[in-house]
C-alpha cells in the first residue's frame, strides 16, 4: 500500500494535480468575483420593489435557484460558442449570482427601516441612501452566509469536469485511471 | 435560433418516455437518499448535543469531513475508487449512498440547531421525571424540534433533488442523464436541457415556496411564545 502511494507521489503526478488545482482556483475566483457583482445587483433590484426590475430579478433568481448546476453547465456548453472552461465559469457565475441575490436581499431586509427614513429626511436620494447607508450595513450581516456560499463555489467547481474541464477532481479521476491497476 | 428549431422539440416529445424513465429514477434515488439522510441526520444531530464528549467528536468529524469536500469527489470515490478495493457497488446504490451521506451531514446541522432551540428546561424536566436521555430525546425534545426543523429540512430536500443530477456523471439513468444521452445521440441539446430545466423547476420551486411559508409560520409562532412568556 505505501509503495503504491509512493508511486503516485511522483513529480509529474504532483505537477499534473497542481495544474488542476490552478484551474479550480481560477474558476472559483472568477465565479466569486462576478457572482458577487451580479448578485448584489439582483438583490438590490428585488429589494427595491420596482414593478419591473423587482419582477425581473425574482424570475431570474427563482429559475436559476431551482435548476441543478450540472444542468446549466451542460446547457451552456452545448448551446454557446464558448470554450468548456468559459461556459462552465459562466454557468457557475449565473447560478451563484441567484443565490447571492437572495443573501443580499436578506441582508437588506435586516437593516432597520429607520435608517431609510433618517437618510431620506436628510436629503439623500434613494440611490445615495442605498449606496452609503443601507448597503454597507447589510454587507456586514451578509458576510457569514456569503462565506458559506463561496466555499460551496469552490466545491462546486468539480461539476465542470462533466464537460471535460480537467480541474482538481478531473485530474484525480485521470490519475486514478492510470494507476488504478496498481492500487 | 436553429439550436432550438421546432422539429427538434417534436423529436424530443416523441421520445418523452425517456425523460419519464429518468424522472422515475431521480424520484426513487432522491426519496431513498432523503430517508438515509434523515436517519443519519437525526443520529448525528442527537450525538452532537449529547452529554458524551466522544459522541460530539464523532458527529463533528462526520459533518466537517463531508461538508468540506465536494459531492462529486465523494460519489467518484464510491464509484471509481472502491472497486480498486474489491468493493463493487451498483450505480443506484452509489447514488443513494453518496447523496444520503452527503446531505446527512447538512441534516445533522439542521437537527442540532433544532434541538438547541428547545429550552434546556424541557430536557431537565424530562430527566428529573425518570426519562433516560434517549427517552427524553425521543418523546420530549425531538417532537418539539421537528416543527422548527421542517422548513430547513424542506430546503435540504430541494437541494438533494437538484444534487441527484450528480447521477448523470456516473451514468446513473436519472433525468439529467437521460436528457444528456438523448441529446448526445440526436445532437438536439437545447430542447432537451430546457425541458429538463422546466421539470426541475416544477418540482423544486413549489417545495421552496412551501419551505418559505412554513418558515414564516414557525417564526411567528415562536415569536408569539416569547412575548407570551
Amino acid at each position: 500500500m505505501m509503495e503504491e502511494l509512493a508511486a503516485l507521489a511522483q513529480w509529474h503526478n504532483v505537477r499534473f494535480m497542481a495544474e488542476g488545482l490552478w484551474i479550480t482556483l481560477r474558476i472559483s475566483g472568477l465565479t466569486i468575483a462576478f457572482s458577487f457583482i451580479l448578485g448584489t445587483l439582483l438583490g438590490v433590484m428585488r429589494y427595491s420593489g420596482h414593478w419591473l426590475l423587482a419582477r425581473i430579478a425574482a424570475v431570474y433568481i427563482e429559475s436559476f435557484r431551482a435548476s441543478p448546476l450540472i444542468l446549466l453547465i451542460l446547457l451552456f456548453r452545448f448551446t454557446m460558442p464558448l470554450k468548456p472552461v468559459n461556459s462552465g465559469t459562466l454557468a457557475m457565475t449565473l447560478f451563484t449570482a441567484a443565490i447571492v441575490g437572495e443573501i443580499v436581499r436578506g441582508g437588506l431586509n435586516s437593516v432597520d427601516k429607520g435608517q431609510w427614513e433618517a437618510a431620506r429626511s436628510q436629503g439623500f436620494t434613494w440611490w445615495q441612501t442605498m449606496q452609503h447607508i443601507v448597503l454597507p450595513q447589510a454587507l456586514r450581516k451578509m458576510i457569514p452566509p456569503l462565506t458559506g456560499q463561496f466555499i460551496t463555489v469552490v466545491k462546486d467547481t468539480s461539476y465542470v469536469w462533466v464537460v471535460g474541464v480537467q480541474e482538481l477532481t478531473g485530474k484525480g479521476v485521470i490519475i486514478l485511471g492510470q494507476h488504478g491497476s496498481t492500487l | 435560433m436553429d439550436r432550438f428549431a421546432a422539429f427538434k422539440w417534436q423529436a424530443l416529445f416523441r421520445d418523452w418516455h425517456i425523460l419519464l424513465e429518468g424522472l422515475g429514477r431521480t424520484a426513487s434515488t432522491a426519496g431513498l437518499a432523503l430517508l438515509l439522510a434523515l436517519a443519519l441526520g437525526v443520529l448525528f444531530g442527537v450525538l452532537a448535543t449529547a452529554p458524551w464528549r466522544s459522541g460530539r467528536t464523532v458527529s463533528r468529524l462526520y459533518v466537517s469531513l463531508i461538508q468540506n469536500t465536494p459531492l462529486v469527489t465523494q460519489v467518484f470515490f464510491l464509484y471509481y475508487a472502491l472497486p480498486h478495493f474489491d468493493i463493487m457497488l451498483p450505480t443506484p446504490v452509489v447514488g443513494v449512498l453518496g447523496l444520503g451521506v452527503y446531505h446527512g451531514a447538512y441534516v445533522t446541522e439542521v437537527v442540532r440547531a433544532g434541538i438547541q432551540a428547545i429550552h434546556r428546561g424541557q430536557l431537565e424536566a424530562a430527566l428529573s421525571q425518570g426519562f433516560s436521555y434517549v427517552q427524553a430525546m425521543r418523546y420530549v425534545i425531538l417532537p418539539q424540534a421537528a416543527q422548527i426543523v421542517l422548513p430547513p429540512m424542506t430546503n435540504q430536500a430541494v437541494a438533494l433533488i437538484k444534487n441527484s443530477s450528480i447521477l448523470a456523471m456516473i451514468s446513473g439513468g436519472d433525468l439529467m442523464f437521460q436528457a444528456d444521452s438523448w441529446s448526445a445521440s440526436t445532437g438536439y441539446y437545447g430542447p432537451a436541457y430546457l425541458t429538463v430545466w422546466a421539470i426541475y423547476f416544477a418540482i423544486c420551486f413549489p417545495l421552496a415556496q412551501l419551505a418559505r411559508r412554513w418558515e414564516e409560520r414557525v417564526r411567528l409562532s415562536r415569536g408569539g411564545e416569547v412575548t407570551a412568556a
